[in-house]
């Protein structure tokens, strides 16, 4: 018999579903999917996702580099090594630990004294990939001069710099000031000589400030980090009644989140929640929109027959060796692809798909059973048979299908992407992957960064083929098993 | 007594739905002598195609329990594992008819191959000498050497089951099961298939399992009847017996449903419907639509009653 | 033949099937329904008997115009309905209705059966829903699907064959036609079940006065369901007369293999071959010249492959046509 779906209603397809172990995984996954996109809409609005997204460096500008996600960490535990996390210190946070800081007018002057002490424990295997000290400072005619000092677990201690914050918010990238590294530099070799050796791969600013101090520090690539209390000290002299200094330390860590962040220190945790609504709902959209169109057309060809059918079919084997991609690329160079123009043109490349095909041959075959006769018969008109006796046919062999291609577009959207193509505001998968693959991830080891999207992709494409698959058995039971 | 050459001992199939079990064939007996032949009659969904199935070994593959014996030629061909019954009985001494098979001929492969494949999957022939044996095969059943060539939309519906005799026929087999061989053929053009059987038959003793609903069409072929109902074979007969006066009330009231057209009789019919397999009736599994029916049916599953030569009828009446 | 109000009138009824090889090919035409002339009295159940491919379900379609004639006139309660266009049809579309063979493939299968025997009277816009749920019940009680109730919730695959054919012929008698044209309407159902089901498609036939037309390839049924016969084949009318006459001394050659084809339970049977003719009905594109059952009759003259034989009036009604009968 013919398609069985209908006839079983929607709990009954559900049961049946449920029944089938792929189509039981595949509901269990897309019920998950499809709870976290919601939480995800609820939790991070659209506006704020896209903000977050599109914000310049500033808003990230506490995270890490290309941290790995957190799940790393705990995997890098299991093997002994701890990897770090972000520290930060502040004296406008009077609350928090390790922080020290006392302003004190020197008497008869208008000058006042600055101390502050950021002290804290560092307990981990590798070293932090970058350190900055942020300065929002108040003064009137002149600038408060700063004195930036560091203290090793044991006491030794290294004078980095002078520092002299020009602007009311002023920054100091420690991993990349010049004078910084020279400091270092030269404290390293003389700690070195007083061990007998001589550098040979000099250390970067992190690993200079971290190292443990033997012959290991001779090379970048043996240096250890030393475990202990480290303290960041900042001497001044601020000029004026009114003047303060408040500083900001950031020793940024090598994990972060659950995802991990990006070259551009975003939080790839948004990416891969924004990206799930997309793409199932680009995926849905798109399968269902051209299914339904395609049903429609099909149907008009298959049941009406003649020239209409004869337009349409001949349509649709233009369509079939048309190139698509060129297609694509094309509207590309003339538009500004967001993703709704890459929906609309994969929807406008793809009504007159293949699917019309099978689904014709379908309702020239229904055309024919007998209760359509039938109702001819008793005096149904075309219009009715069509909607009311055809459709409804048509619809539960086509559903399959229908689910079953979600993955397809879902795939097309991150493969436009990964070709850059995609839209460029939206947090998708593909772009994440595109990134990932722009900036070297694979090279540089960043697995994360690209198997993530690839693990979502690939998790939403299974639940949908699995349920897609499952439904075809239910929906044809010639290929049931039993 | 003449040695039997098949012999079907406490026969079970039954099925794994997710509704239940389905026994379909339950504990079924029956023999066959060479050249001879047993009709199965019953209603659709009796276990008729099971019936056949289970001795032929083409399981479907949710088979639940399949047990009993079956004894060929004396040889107890239960025990051959999957491998060896391939190659050494089916289609080699048991061959069969499918329900529909006419209308489940490949549309793409030449009317001849699909006769000379037996020859080629279960006797490992060369295609050029299976397909000679293909043209003998056609003739036999009537149909023109040349038609090897044919497609299956170039022939008729006559032809096309033709050709699945004959497909039957290829490997010169003791046994074919003939399942509802006529079903979907014209009066006139059944006729002639049930001739042609006959000839074949005679010609070269054959043994036929002619599975059908038509108890009318039965009498064509059959020496032996058993009637089937829901997995059950209620009665066995001689053809002389049964069909001058069948003992089953369900046999009674199937053979008062059939019209007659030489004979004017009043026409009965078996009130509600055919039990269900997974949950058949306690007792007698006709008792519900039984119009004899008492106490004991409804309790106690009949035993097979032997009326003397070979007549067995299940049924408390006789008891 | 002239006592009772003539309801249907079929004139040299022919019904062409056009068929294109290629593009480009000169059409050919399959003769389904070859020149039937017939009359149906009001009340009276007539069989139409032939085998596969006669032309009966054609015949039996284009009278309820679900194929446009190709020739012929159809006259339905003195009116001419054979070219009628479709809005006009609608009257006669309530008056007639079809049974069809397969039960499974009749119902639509995704409507529960309440709507689906409501549609004719949706589309006929009869009654408010009240009274056409009312009506439902009604036919459903009368093909003895009860408790209605039960019945009408129901979907198609939750029933039997045979229920499913008693639904389709609740749905329709529902508008309730005076013309009904059964195509064998049991020859998919269990032979238990076959009876039970013409017994009660011929006792409603009876007690509601339908006109029927039964079409059928099992003679064996015809003469419990009806008074007249007509025997087909090759698309035209070969004999026809009152059933029991026909079965007891058919004239036509092809009526006789017909009933020497069909075995009646006896255990003789086996011993003897049938004596029919070979051969298979012919291709309808190219029938055989003349006599359309020349190449398979047994009695064949010279005259049968040239010239189509006569229609002879049989001794108490009916005709054959047939050379053998031909009055010199
Ligand atoms: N593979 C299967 N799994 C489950 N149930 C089955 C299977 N095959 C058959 N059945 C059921 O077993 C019963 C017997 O089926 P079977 O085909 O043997 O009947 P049958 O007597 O040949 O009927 P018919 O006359 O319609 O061919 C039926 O109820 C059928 O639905
Ligand atoms: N729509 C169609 N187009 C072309 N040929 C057709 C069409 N419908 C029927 N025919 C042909 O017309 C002839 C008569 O067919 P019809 O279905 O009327 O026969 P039938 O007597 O009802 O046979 P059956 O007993 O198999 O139902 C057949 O040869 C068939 O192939
Ligand atoms: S055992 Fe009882 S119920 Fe069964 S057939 Fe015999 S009389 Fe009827
Ligand atoms: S007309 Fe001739 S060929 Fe036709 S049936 Fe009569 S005798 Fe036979
Ligand atoms: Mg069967
Ligand atoms: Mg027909």
């Amino acid at each position: 018999m013919g398609a069985e779906g209908m006839e079983l209603g929607f709990k009954g397809v559900l049961k049946e579903l449920l029944a089938y172990k792929s189509g039981a995984l595949g509901v269990v996954i897309l019920v998950f999917l499809v709870a976290l996109s919601i939480y995800t809409v609820v939790a991070i609005p659209y506006d704020k996702a896209i903000k977050l997204w599109r914000g310049e460096e500033e808003v990230w500008i506490e995270n890490p580099r290309n941290a790995q996600p957190i799940w790393v960490k705990y995997w890098e535990y299991l093997r002994g090594r701890n990897l770090p996390e972000t520290i930060k210190r502040d004296t406008s946070d009077s609350k928090q630990y390790g922080v020290y800081k006392s302003l004190r007018a020197i008497p008869g002057t208008n000058l006042k004294r600055l101390y502050i002490e950021f002290s804290f424990k560092y307990e981990y295997d590798d070293f932090p990939s970058e350190i900055n000290i942020f300065f929002s400072s108040k003064f009137n005619e002149s600038a408060p001069i700063l004195r930036i000092a560091w203290e090793k677990p044991g006491g030794n201690k290294i004078e980095l710099l002078d520092f002299i914050p020009r602007d009311k918010y002023d920054r100091l990238y420690l991993s990349i000031e010049h004078d910084v590294l020279k400091v270092l530099r030269s404290y390293v070799e003389e700690k070195l000589y007083a061990l007998g050796k001589n550098p040979e791969v000099p250390l970067s600013v992190e690993k200079a400030l971290f190292a443990v101090e033997d012959e290991s520090m001779s090379s970048s690539l043996t240096v250890k980090p030393l475990k202990g209390t480290y303290k960041l000290i900042i001497e001044g002299l601020l000029f004026g009644k009114d003047s303060d200094v408040d500083a900001r330390l950031i020793i940024y860590g090598k994990v972060y989140g659950m995802c991990g962040t990006d070259h551009l220190r975003r939080d790839l945790t948004i990416a891969m929640l924004w990206g799930l609504p997309i793409a199932l709902s680009f995926g849905l959209i798109a399968s269902l929109t051209i299914t339904f169109l395609q049903l429609i057309i099909a149907t008009i060809s298959g049941y009406y027959g003649g020239w209409i059918d004869a337009l349409i079919q001949r349509l649709t084997e233009l369509y079939m060796i048309l190139p698509f991609l060129p297609f694509l690329i094309m509207i590309a160079a003339f538009y500004k692809l967001d993703i709704w123009v890459i929906l609309a043109a994969i929807i406008i490349l793809n009504i007159f798909g293949g699917g019309i095909k099978s689904t014709r041959a379908l309702v020239m075959q229904i055309k024919e059973y007998p209760y359509i006769e039938a109702a001819r018969a008793y005096g149904a008109s075309s219009k009715r048979i069509v909607l009311l006796y055809i459709i409804p046919k048509i619809l539960p062999p086509v559903i399959p299908g229908l689910i079953g291609a979600v993955p397809g577009y879902v795939f097309l959207e991150a493969a436009l992407s990964l070709l850059g193509l995609g839209d460029p505001f939206l947090p998708t998968w593909g772009k994440v992957i595109n990134d990932s693959y722009r900036w070297g991830a694979l090279y540089k080891g960043y697995y994360y960064w690209v198997l993530q999207p690839s693990f979502m992709l690939i998790l939403t494409a299974f639940a949908f083929a699995f349920i897609g698959f499952a439904l075809d058995k239910i929906v044809n039971p010639k290929l049931r098993e039993i | 007594m003449e040695q039997s050459l098949l012999d079907v001992r406490n026969l079970h199939l039954y099925y794994a739905t997710r509704k239940g079990v389905v026994k379909a064939v339950d504990d079924i007996s029956l023999s066959l002598k060479r050249g001879e032949t047993v009709a199965v009659v019953g209603e659709s969904g009796c276990g008729k195609t099971s019936t056949a199935r289970a001795i032929i070994r083409l399981l479907p593959r949710n088979v639940h329990l399949y047990r009993g014996s079956i004894i060929l030629d004396g040889k107890n061909i239960m025990e051959l594992d999957d491998e060896r019954f391939r190659k050494d009985v089916r289609w080699k001494k048991i061959s069969m008819v499918f329900q529909g098979a006419m209308n489940s001929l490949n549309p793409i492969l030449k009317a001849g191959y699909q006769v000379a494949e037996p020859l080629m999957i279960h006797e490992n022939m060369s295609k050029v000498e299976a397909l000679k044996r293909a043209g003998e095969a056609l003739r036999m059943v009537g149909i023109h050497e040349s038609f090897i060539d044919r497609y299956p939309f170039e022939l008729s519906g006559g032809m096309k089951q033709r050709v699945v005799i004959a497909m039957a026929l290829i490997t010169r087999p003791q046994i074919i099961i003939l399942d509802e061989p006529t079903s979907a053929l014209d009066v006139i053009t059944q006729a002639n298939i049930m001739n042609l059987l006959k000839k074949l038959k005679n010609e070269l003793e054959l043994s036929y399992i002619f599975i059908t609903h038509d108890i009318a069409l039965s009498s064509e072929l059959a020496d032996k009847v058993a009637v089937m109902y829901a997995g059950e074979i209620v009665e066995m007969a001689d053809a002389e017996t049964f069909y001058v006066k069948p003992s089953h009330p369900y046999a009674e009231k199937l053979m008062a449903s059939v019209p007659t057209l030489r004979t004017d009789k009043q026409l009965d019919f078996i009130p509600g419907a055919p039990p269900s397999l997974i949950y058949p009736p306690p007792g007698c599994r006709f008792h519900p639509r039984c119009p004899y029916a008492f106490d004991k049916c409804m309790k106690e599953r009949p035993t097979a009653v032997d009326l003397g030569s070979g007549h067995y009828v299940k049924c408390w009446l006789y008891a | 033949m002239s006592e009772g109000e003539m309801i249907l009138t079929v004139e040299d009824l022919r019904k062409f099937f056009e068929l294109r090889k290629g593009l480009f090919s000169k059409p050919v035409y399959v003769k389904a329904v070859d020149g039937v002339t017939f009359t149906l009295k009001k009340g009276e159940s007539i069989s139409l008997v032939g085998e596969s491919g006669s032309g009966k379900t054609t015949l039996g379609k284009t009278i309820l115009r679900l194929y446009e004639p190709t020739k012929g006139k159809i006259i339905f309660k003195d009116k001419d309905v054979t070219h009628l266009s479709s809005e006009s049809l609608m009257w006669y579309r309530r008056e007639t209705s079809l049974i069809q063979q397969d039960p499974y493939g009749a119902l639509p299968s995704f409507l529960p059966i309440r709507r689906i025997i409501e549609e004719p009277l949706i589309i006929h816009k009869i009654g408010d829903k009240s009274e056409r749920l009312k009506r439902v019940y009604d036919a459903l009680s009368a093909v003895r699907l009860t408790p209605v109730e039960d019945f009408a919730s129901k979907y198609p695959h939750m029933l039997s064959g045979g229920q499913l054919q008693r639904v389709a012929i609740a749905r329709a008698l529902v508008l309730e036609p005076e013309l009904v044209i059964a195509d064998e309407p049991v020859s998919m159902l269990d032979a238990s079940v076959r009876i039970e089901t013409l017994t009660l498609l011929r006792n409603l036939q009876e007690t509601r006065k339908i006109s029927f037309i039964y079409i059928t390839h099992d003679l064996a049924t015809t003469k419990y369901f009806s008074e007249r016969l007509f025997i087909m084949y090759a698309g035209k009318i070969l004999e026809s007369g009152n059933i029991r006459d026909v079965i007891m001394k058919p004239l036509h050659p092809y009526t006789q293999a017909l009933i020497k084809a069909i075995p009646d339970p006896d255990p003789e049977n086996r011993k003897v071959l049938r004596d029919v003719p070979p051969g298979e009905p012919p291709n309808l594109i190219h029938p055989p010249s003349g006599c359309r059952f020349h190449p398979r009759c047994p009695y064949v003259m010279d005259i049968c492959r040239v010239e189509e034989p006569p229609i002879v009036e049989r001794e108490k009604e009916g005709f054959v046509a047939c050379w053998l009968h031909a009055k010199h």
